[in-house]
């Protein structure tokens, strides 16, 4: 009996029970009650809510609402700039983090400490922030301007919005993986003569895809639901500058909740899937 | 999991593992494992920090510059303002209280995850994740349509504080939840046995050996639940009503400056919201580093 | 040929790991550097392999000055403690990486991994990965990586460091086997005095960043140039003011010319063995001498039996420093 328990602590260290340590059965369904109240309460019932209001008339209508010309341009002009995000912050996300975390050099903690910023500035801030230096009026703005480039209201200033928003995602996922595994398999790699590019190529690029996959499907979820700071940055003009969490704002206000909500569903439609895969991949990082 | 025997640090004259000095602080075996840059790497690192300073940190600079455009006293009146004062003073008191009730609800889902194995536990997690991945103007109306005029539970909150209240504890209900889990599962269940050899009861030994143990994990998790609240919108713009005095957050308040062409008032306000946001992450930047020193 | 270091030193910030150390390791010999945690053997030997960079003096492989090459350069053969195994490849693939990477012909890969698995006993795990195999397969697995290749040198850091103590044992064996068998120059780091002397032709013994001694493990234990060297390598016990082994000293039951008086304080039995503990009218310090059984049981020794020492007459003893009599 006791051989057994060991035994599936061994296999299973995270479902070990211990009968003398665990809460008594009471506490334990009532706790366990009070979470699934709160989180349900919380989450499930307003997101089970929006998707009855959805489809209240059937999917006819739902897929009418998207099927609208606006609709479209925002949902690939919201793709565009969620990718290209995506994009930019793997390569700055791999390459810091590989810089932070194998090279030392003065600052190192303080530009460690600078990346985590974006997390915490309000995204109306954010988009405050970039017209500042990159609008008409702004620092570099009129410069940019004269060289026929316009940001604010415009494609890059979107991309630049959600860029600043999601930029530590997938850095922060790649470092620890980097620290944890330390040096060794590259210096072996080393000795054996493979050189930087190919050491990176062979070694650390599939020690941390898993990290890269993970802080990957972060930051595309970030990205394609970024509302405060692309509203801002947007100017939201309908047919040009509106993404599809902008549209799913403008048909609310003005009264088409059918179309705000099908929008809508879309999106969390994309966001449960991002999370599913998420889902999917953690376990494989705790391998 | 890592393999037995998998640390860096060989047993043999890493002087950082006898406590020699010139070791750094921090990481034990960071002289090891670091090298100093070269100029491949030091070109890397140019063309990062160029573009972390073009995205990033020359705007947010650019607010803190613009803050005074109107001089100090511009700057002040802003921010003392009647309106200003109270969306900053709601924002912040806002954050705090739902910091406060997910650090507790945070801590009881978490441990509900890892220490009692129900079915349906995988579906808790992913539900979880849930606000970290919905766009906030989704959030938003999904929060409308349940406590909006077309309540379907009879629970109409549009234009009351409580709605602000509702809508921020749902975007941070995954903060807490996902700093403290990690934490709860790598805890020592040894040192909880010999406690409860030496006679704790089950509550004595969750208030003195669980609760402190956590405790870093709870304040690192609350802290960014309130960094996260104090700077929301999308999922409070279409619930709170956004009436000034009374449901104006700091957010929604910097917008309107900003589609007024109040630029000075804009970046003052933001300022000050900046200010709170990074007074909070150095101070988990801190509380992280003390925790480090002492593991 | 083989290995040099010229005036070598490391330093990290005011701490000196590696102070001036000058070394030749003979082509084709099998090497072990030996010293206590700290002492600045892994350093050296991952100066050597160029992981570490010295502050000063110069590193000869083959007669080539290796001082400003990087590792990739360098023809050397490097085997980590914890055996820094590509987790994402299998066995086979780790063995073939290094000859991959030299772009050699599929067949020629495949021929030579072959061999080598079966050298280091693993040809049916090719497919397998590191995560799959035991602690000793790991590290043979490192070690057919490293010698894939061909180097000139092979360098091994602690080898055995974090295999338990019978798989060390059996690695050990194993390693000399293989060493009289390639033949390539071999340089390892260990702490552990037994495996040294066991598995090398020439041992250096190195502490506080400085050679202490070098030689055949034979000369080295019977010949220790100083107290640290003495005690490092083997037991040591005081007698009369000098350092000798334990089972260096003759019990007699009467007083002889050249012997010390003194009383049997203490008996342990370990297995075979008997360690008695005396105490010396002549000294504070207590004297251990080890014994077979039968001599304990010829002499009849047991607690308070009064009893005459002396060194063996081939024992090497060495004056003991007054800080280390005090110790012992």
């Amino acid at each position: 009996m006791a051989d057994a328990g060991a035994d599936a602590a061994v296999k299973h260290p995270r479902r070990q029970r211990r009968l003398g340590l665990e809460p008594s059965r009471p506490t334990r369904y009532g706790l366990r009650f009070v979470a699934l109240l709160y989180v349900g309460l919380l989450v499930l019932l307003p997101l089970g809510t929006v998707l009855w209001r959805t489809f209240e008339n059937g999917v006819g209508p739902v897929w009418e609402a998207i099927n609208q010309p606006d609709v479209w341009h925002a949902f690939r002009l919201t793709a565009l700039v969620a990718i290209l995000s995506v994009i930019i912050n793997t390569i700055f996300g791999v390459g810091m983090a590989l810089l932070l975390v194998r090279t030392r050099f003065p600052g190192r903690q303080a530009l460690d400490f600078l990346l985590d910023l974006p997390l915490s500035v309000s995204p109306i801030v954010v988009g405050l922030a970039l017209i500042l230096v990159y609008g008409k009026n702004g620092w570099f703005g009129g410069a940019l301007g004269d060289a026929g480039i316009q940001v604010i209201f415009a494609t890059p200033g979107m991309v630049l919005a959600t860029v600043f928003v999601s930029l530590p995602l997938v850095l922060r996922e790649v470092m620890p993986v980097l620290r944890e595994v330390g040096i060794e398999q590259e210096q072996a790699a080393q000795s054996l003569g493979a050189s930087a590019l190919q050491r990176f190529r062979r070694i650390t690029l599939p020690t941390i895809k898993w990290a890269v996959a993970y802080g990957l499907v972060l930051s595309l979820a970030r990205s394609l639901g970024e509302f405060g700071a692309v509203k801002v940055v947007s100017g939201n003009l309908l047919n040009r500058t509106q993404t599809a969490t902008l549209v799913v704002e403008q048909k609310y206000q003005d009264f088409e909740q059918p179309a705000a909500y099908a929008i809508a569903f879309v999106l969390v439609f994309v966001a449960i899937i991002a999370i599913v895969i998420i889902s999917i991949i953690r376990p494989k990082e705790d391998r | 999991m890592t393999e037995p025997g998998h640390s860096i640090l060989s047993a043999d004259d890493a002087p950082a593992a006898l406590g020699q000095p010139g070791s750094s602080a921090g990481r034990g075996d960071d002289r090891r494992d670091t090298r100093p840059l070269g100029a491949g790497t030091g070109l890397g690192l140019g063309i990062g920090v160029l573009w972390l300073s073009l995205v990033v940190l020359l705007p947010l600079a650019a607010i803190v510059v613009a803050s005074t455009d109107d001089g100090w006293s511009g700057f002040y009146d802003t921010v003392t303002g009647d309106a200003v004062a109270a969306a900053l003073k709601l924002s912040i008191g806002m954050s705090l209280f739902v910091a406060f009730v997910n650090a507790i609800m945070g801590t009881l889902v978490a441990w509900v995850l890892v220490r009692d194995p129900f079915p349906g536990r995988r579906v808790l997690e992913v539900i979880i994740d849930v606000p970290f991945a919905l766009p906030t103007i989704v959030a938003g109306l999904v929060l409308i349509t349940l406590y909006g005029p077309m309540t379907p539970i009879g629970l109409e909150l549009v234009g009351t504080r409580k709605a602000i209240f509702v809508a921020l504890l749902f975007v941070t209900l995954p903060f807490v939840v996902r700093t403290v889990q990690p934490v709860l599962m790598e805890l020592d269940r040894e040192v909880e046995e010999a406690a409860a050899s030496l006679g704790a009861s089950r509550f004595t030994i969750f208030r003195r050996i669980v609760l402190p143990n956590l405790a870093p994990a709870i304040a690192s998790g609350a802290g960014l639940c309130f960094a996260r609240a104090v700077g929301e919108y999308g999922s409070v713009v279409l619930i709170a009503g956004n009436i000034p005095f009374q449901t104006e957050i700091a957010s929604v308040r910097i917008l309107t400056q900003i589609e007024n062409d109040q630029t000075a008032a804009a970046a003052a306000t933001a300022t000050v919201l900046l200010a709170v946001g990074l007074l909070v992450i150095i101070a988990l930047d801190l509380g992280r580093r003390l925790v480090g020193r002492r593991g | 040929m083989g290995i040099e270091a010229r005036n070598v030193v490391k330093r990290f910030g005011s701490f000196t790991a590696v102070d001036d150390v000058s070394l030749n390791v003979t082509s084709g010999n099998l090497t072990a550097l030996l010293g206590p945690s700290g002492g600045g053997k892994s350093t050296l030997l991952r100066i050597i392999a160029g992981l570490e960079s010295p502050d000063g003096g110069r590193i000869l492989i083959d007669g080539v000055d290796s001082t400003g090459l990087p590792p990739q350069r360098r023809g050397v053969g490097f085997v980590f403690q914890h055996y820094a195994a590509f987790k994402h490849l299998s066995v086979y693939r780790n063995v073939a990486f290094g000859l991959e990477i030299r772009r050699r012909p599929k067949a020629e890969i495949r021929k030579r991994v072959h061999e080598l698995l079966e050298l280091v006993h693993l040809e049916q795990f090719a497919d397998r990965l590191p995560s799959q195999l035991s602690g000793g397969q790991r590290q043979r697995m490192a070690l057919a990586r490293a010698l894939a290749v061909e180097p000139k040198v092979l360098l091994l850091d602690e080898p055995f460091g974090a295999l338990d103590a019978k798989v060390r044992k059996e690695l050990r064996d194993w390693l000399r086997r293989l060493h009289d068998e390639v033949h390539v120059t071999t340089l390892f780091v260990t702490h552990d005095q037994e495996e040294a002397l066991e598995v090398s032709d020439e041992l250096v013994v190195i502490n506080n960043g400085r050679i202490e001694q070098i030689g055949s493990p034979n000369d080295l234990y019977d010949k220790p140039a100083n107290e640290f060297v003495m005690g490092f390598l083997g037991p040591v016990t005081q007698l009369g003011g000098r350092l000798v082994r334990p089972h260096d000293i003759e019990v007699l039951l009467t007083a002889e010319p050249g012997t010390i008086e003194a009383t049997v304080q203490r008996v342990q039995r370990v297995g075979f063995e008997v360690r008695v503990d005396f105490a010396t009218p002549a000294s504070a310090a207590v004297t251990t001498v080890q014994l077979t059984r039968g001599q304990a049981d010829s002499l009849g020794i047991r607690d308070g039996l009064r009893i005459w020492l002396r060194a063996a007459p081939n024992a090497s003893t060495i004056v003991a420093a007054p800080s280390l009599a005090k110790t012992l």
